[in-house]
């Protein structure tokens, strides 16, 4: 372990407890980073395609989550390994970025990995490796382009989109398989009417997708707005509310508190009395003050200070304030007593209680309101607005949530997801995200690629051919890395893998067209523009280059240095 | 050079045959735990909870049983989950839904040691699935049209569904209850309307069906124990003390005088309450909160029945079926709504007094009064009441119903062998097995009624091999008999629900080819 020694063979300590320090260097810390991402990707090369296998993960709390969605399995396998997270994290940036094909790009990370072992044990330099991955990928991408082809749709022929959809669907888990018609023209409908295709560009933030325990997954629908977990304050409010013009509070609806620190002394019947008298007087002068103040005048706060009003009293005029200022929903922050509540059920004010913090800025942003911080600052100009509100309540359990659609200010929409169990939902959820993704893509850049490992066959050959005018071994590694994907592809649904792929790579150079694939679900012909499975360009060029830069990171790293077992 | 380890200490990583050997002995010895309770004849389980007191609980409810073990393999959550799936969707048909997956899964384990891809064992049964469905479906009987045909079909689903369970004994009695009270609902499945009430002492005999509302309360001491024509009104407010509700307002005194002076101000404000109260014409109160003995006795004198500490449910659904509104101000009685009943009276079941309202204004809703001889007892009756409930619900709105005891599995098994011969290549050695799946179910069925399960499924294959045939297992005479004659029948929602979701969950877990168990959470020492 020592590094160095002085002239009387001491060694001289550099790093802080030095031999306490498993330490690896050169060509021994290459090979067992390699063999860390391999191993990573070896556990996802099994679900890749629609024939894939799933995984299941039992969680440190011991749920079980059952998918074959690659980012998934690595979020949730809990991995040690400083190079495994790695490969997590290429899973992971796949996945924000284009939201689909993670498990490819971590199983064509791995195939990079292998040649690269293999060109190392020839005594090739990790750079010169590097390079050569490096420009073979850029070739890829050109190629890519060069292949790729246009894809037409419009907003009043969603089919297309729909059709893709499905082929991301597709992998997915049955229960997902079985209804995924529907799923599909769910996610094309929630990104086409949040997609803004004058510029191409699709927020997803603006569609929220919610999941809920019970009911069918073939009860899971599209609502144009937001919903909210929280029912009525009150079971006999009205359950339906047109063009709502909503308040939104964070105040609550119980006594105000003063500022200022006061003791009210009852010692005597006498205040007692005097203090239930004054109560109401007040509240006459009240109505007089409160109508002036509110109807434009007045100055002062110190109304709502005063520490001898009359709750109850003060309530009607507040509620008779909100309802002045034209709000026919009050969603509030807080919670209100049964008095308050009772008087909004009675002014035939619905309301909401106890709405979250994040929520409530969401209803703010969607029905562009504001939120108001006290009952005197509330205008019209403050309201929210939306086309309709209603409570929907579920099946045979009690189970209620509160829909806000058709928002003034947004266009947002909620995928509500229903189904028997979590993990039902938990995988629509992810499948559902995919399908999104690629709807999304689509929008921003239409030109496609043909899917079922056509794409990665016919690069393959570019790149060979390239690789006969560059000098290097890494080129031609890069290809043969290449040929794992179609190769894993043939492997999981069955077929033999090395003859398959030979096949249709023959078969694509004779024919000189790129479209030729696997024949994952034994259609009968590998002619991917047939079966109609492709993917988008964005998406197969960042695997690509994705793949590309973690090796190339991976490989040059000539030194590990860790705290040996603690 | 030792492969890394990429995951953490305690975590553990199972692959290929390992991993599919552990999924599959996890759900198999699940399915054999719940296969002993399947079927009329079928056992209970003992379940002690952990929990402080250990509470013990007697049931044969598929997925009770299952809710309430801790399981750790997860193959065995999986088909946990689906039991539950099925108790949410359709209410009944939980031990059917795992017993089936678990057979299932038996026959793959099977297919895979004869080198049978799990792929190819999964698309087998996919067409299986769906061959026994639409042969399920060519067999069903809908009475939709006729009414009186419809009613007998749902006292037979009730009684069928009713036999496997405790009240087996007075299932004609039960299953007339069951029905009765899913026809008031008028279609809709919304089980709320219809409550139940326990109440230990009588025997299961003695429980009725009554419409309207029972209140598990006592009416107040000296006020009226019978009203007709009732003005109620639904309140949920303070009536012990009214607090004065100002930011920091206390009381202060210095001798006892000035606190009974005190005190009789206060009683003075709570007897305005209870005027204001009183003013809305009313002649009786239901409060959710407590109601103190001083306006108690304000209430009996103005001879207002006052009903205190009403719960939560109690009072929405009180509110729901009376038609009324819950009020918390009194300040303007004109514009409270009030709640109607024809009759308010106190009646006796058992020792205790409850309260009756009937006549209410929503029709829909039914009260059932369980009697028994014990808490277990009452408590397992009524979760067979609810799942009779639920099935028969489920079937008012799907009325295909089909004939019961084994029945359509053996027309499905039929089938599907039928369909297997017919099919070339692999595939069909799995849709075999999905019909040898399929006949389990009637043998599993004759081994717990304690019959020669092997003659009697052979006796049933034989019979089933004739046109339009009926034949089921009698499990009380332990033959073969006419499901039509005896009146066997099963709502069609169901068992399509349970083919489905078994397929479902045997395919989800042959799919898995690599079990991942990340390390338990480290509970915080406490040092």
């Amino acid at each position: 372990m020592a590094l160095a020694f002085d002239e009387y063979g001491r060694p001289f300590i550099i790093l802080k407890e030095q031999d306490q320090k498993t330490r690896l260097r050169g060509i021994e810390a290459q090979k067992a980073n390699i063999s860390a991402g391999k191993a990573v990707a070896r556990i996802l090369r099994t679900s890749l395609g629609p024939k894939g296998m799933d995984k299941m993960l039992q969680s440190p709390d011991g749920d079980v989550t059952i998918t074959n969605d690659g980012a998934t399995i690595l979020e949730q396998m809990d991995v040690d390994n400083q190079i495994a997270k790695l490969m997590v994290e290429l899973s992971r940036s796949q996945d924000y970025e284009i939201g689909d094909g993670t498990t490819g790009v971590v199983v064509m990370a791995g195939a990079l990995l292998e040649q690269a072992e293999h060109l190392l044990e020839r005594g090739i330099h990790p750079i010169r490796i590097a390079e050569g991955y490096e420009m073979a990928s850029r070739i890829d991408v050109e190629h890519l382009e060069h292949i790729a082809q246009k894809f037409d749709f419009a907003p009043t022929n969603i089919e297309p989109l729909v059709q893709t959809c499905m082929t991301t669907l597709s992998s997915k888990m049955q229960v997902v398989n079985r209804c995924k018609r529907p799923l599909a023209e769910i996610s094309v409908k929630a990104v086409l009417s949040v997609a803004d295709l004058e510029r191409k560009d699709v927020n997803l933030d603006l569609i929220k997708v919610e999941g809920k325990l019970g009911g069918k997954l073939e009860d899971t629908e599209l609502i144009y707005g937001i919903t909210v977990d929280k029912d009525m304050s009150h079971p006999q409010m009205p359950k339906q509310i047109q063009d709502a013009k909503i308040a939104i509070l964070t105040c609550p609806f119980e006594p105000p508190k003063p500022k200022t620190k006061h003791k009210v002394d009852i010692d005597t019947v006498e205040k007692f009395q005097t203090l239930r008298q004054q109560e109401q007087k007040y509240f006459d002068d009240m109505v007089q003050k409160c109508k002036w103040f509110f109807s434009g005048g007045g100055v002062g706060g110190r109304y709502w200070y005063t520490p001898l009003q009359f709750w109850g009293r003060q309530l009607v005029l507040i509620l008779m304030f909100v309802q002045d200022v034209g709000a026919t929903l009050v969603i509030c922050q807080w919670g209100f007593d049964d008095e308050a509540n009772h008087l909004l059920m009675h002014r035939n004010l619905p309301a909401v209680r106890w709405v979250g913090g994040v929520e409530l800025e969401l209803i703010a942003i969607a029905t562009g309101g504001r939120i108001v911080p006290r009952f005197q600052e509330l205008t019209p100009e403050k309201l929210g607005r939306a086309g309709l509100v209603r409570e929907k309540s579920f099946g045979t359990t009690k189970d209620k949530m509160l829909y806000i659609e058709h928002c003034a200010n947004s266009r947002a929409v909620t995928i509500f997801i229903r189904g028997g169990n979590k993990m039902m939902i938990e995988e629509t959820k992810r499948s559902i995200h995919d399908a999104l993704c690629v709807a999304r893509n689509l929008i921003r850049n239409n030109s496609i690629v043909y899917g079922g490992g056509s794409a990665e066959i016919s690069c393959s050959i570019a790149v060979e051919a390239a690789a006969d005018k560059h000098p290097g071994y890494a080129i031609r590694a890069f290809a043969d890395a290449l040929d794992s994907v179609p190769m894993a592809l043939a492997e999981n649904s069955g077929l033999q893998p090395i003859e398959t792929l030979s096949a249709v790579k023959s078969q694509q150079i004779k024919e000189n067209n790129p479209h030729f694939g696997i024949d994952c679900n034994d259609v009968g012909t590998n002619d991917m523009r047939e079966q109609n499975v492709f993917e988008t360009l964005i998406g197969k060029q960042q695997q690509i280059l994705l793949a590309t830069q973690v090796v190339k990171m991976i490989l040059k790293i000539d030194d590990v240095i860790s705290p040996s077992d603690f | 050079m030792a492969i890394e380890r990429i995951l953490k200490d305690d975590a553990s990583e199972e692959k290929g045959e390992r991993a599919r050997m552990a999924s599959f002995v996890g759900a198999i010895a699940i399915t054999d735990l719940v296969k002993t309770t399947l079927g009329p004849k079928g056992m209970d389980k003992i379940l002690q909870s952990t929990g402080r007191g250990q509470e013990v609980t007697v049931t044969n409810d598929g997925a009770t049983i299952l809710k309430s073990l801790h399981i750790d393999n997860p193959a065995a959550k999986v088909l946990i989950d689906i039991s539950k799936v099925q108790d949410d969707e359709v209410g009944d048909g939980t031990t059917s839904v795992v017993v089936l997956a678990g057979e299932l899964l038996r026959e793959a384990e099977k297919l895979v040691a004869a080198k049978i891809h799990p792929m190819t064992i999964i698309s087998g049964y996919r067409i299986a699935a769906e061959c026994a469905r639409n042969a399920l479906l060519q067999r069903v009987v809908d009475n939709k049209e006729n009414a009186e045909k419809f009613k007998s079909d749902l006292m037979k689903i009730a009684k069928t569904t009713l036999s496997s369970k405790i009240l087996s004994q007075d299932k004609e009695h039960f299953a007339q209850l069951a029905v009765d009270a899913v026809m008031r609902l008028k279609g809709s499945t919304n089980l709320e309307a219809i409550q139940i009430i326990k109440k230990p002492g009588g025997s299961l005999k003695d429980s009725f069906l009554d419409e309207g509302f029972i209140l598990d309360k006592k009416i107040g001491l000296g006020q009226p124990k019978r009203i007709e024509n009732a003005k109620i009104l639904v309140a949920n407010t303070a009536m012990d003390t009214d607090k004065v509700k100002i930011y920091g307002a206390r009381v202060r005194v210095d001798s006892m005088s000035k606190v009974a002076e005190i005190e009789g101000a206060e009683k003075e404000k709570m007897r305005e309450k209870v005027q204001k109260i009183i003013a809305h014409g009313i002649n009786c109160f239901v409060n959710r909160q407590l109601i103190y003995n001083f306006p108690e006795e304000l209430f009996a004198d103005a001879g207002v029945l006052a009903i205190e500490h009403a719960d939560f449910d109690g009072i929405e659904r009180l509110a729901l079926v009376t038609g009324g509104e819950i009020a918390s101000t009194f300040d303007n009685p004109e514009s409270v709504k009030l709640g109607h009943c024809k009759l308010i009276e106190e009646i006796m079941i058992g020792e205790d007094k409850l309260i009756h309202f009937s006549g209410v204004e929503m029709g829909q809703a039914c009260t059932i009064v369980l009697r028994g001889a014990s808490h277990h007892m009452l408590d397992e009756a009524e979760r067979s009441l609810h799942d009779a409930l639920c099935v028969l619900s489920q079937t008012v709105n799907d009325t295909r119903v089909v004939l019961g005891g084994g029945w359509p599995e053996m027309v499905m098994a039929k089938a599907v062998d039928e369909l297997a011969r017919q099919t070339p290549g692999k595939k069909s050695h799995a849709i075999e097995a999905f019909s040898r799946s399929l006949v389990a179910i009637p043998t599993i069925i004759a081994d717990n009624a304690g019959l020669d399960s092997a003659d009697l499924v052979a006796q049933l294959r034989a019979e089933h091999h004739k046109e339009g045939c009926n034949a089921g297992i009698d499990v009380i005479s332990g033959s073969v008999g006419d499901m039509a004659e005896l009146g066997i029948s099963e709502s069609f929602k169901v068992k399509q629900a349970v083919l489905l979701s078994a397929t479902e969950a045997a395919e989800m877990i042959l799919r898995v080819d690599e079990i991942i168990t990340c390390a338990p959470r480290k509970r915080e020492d406490r040092m």
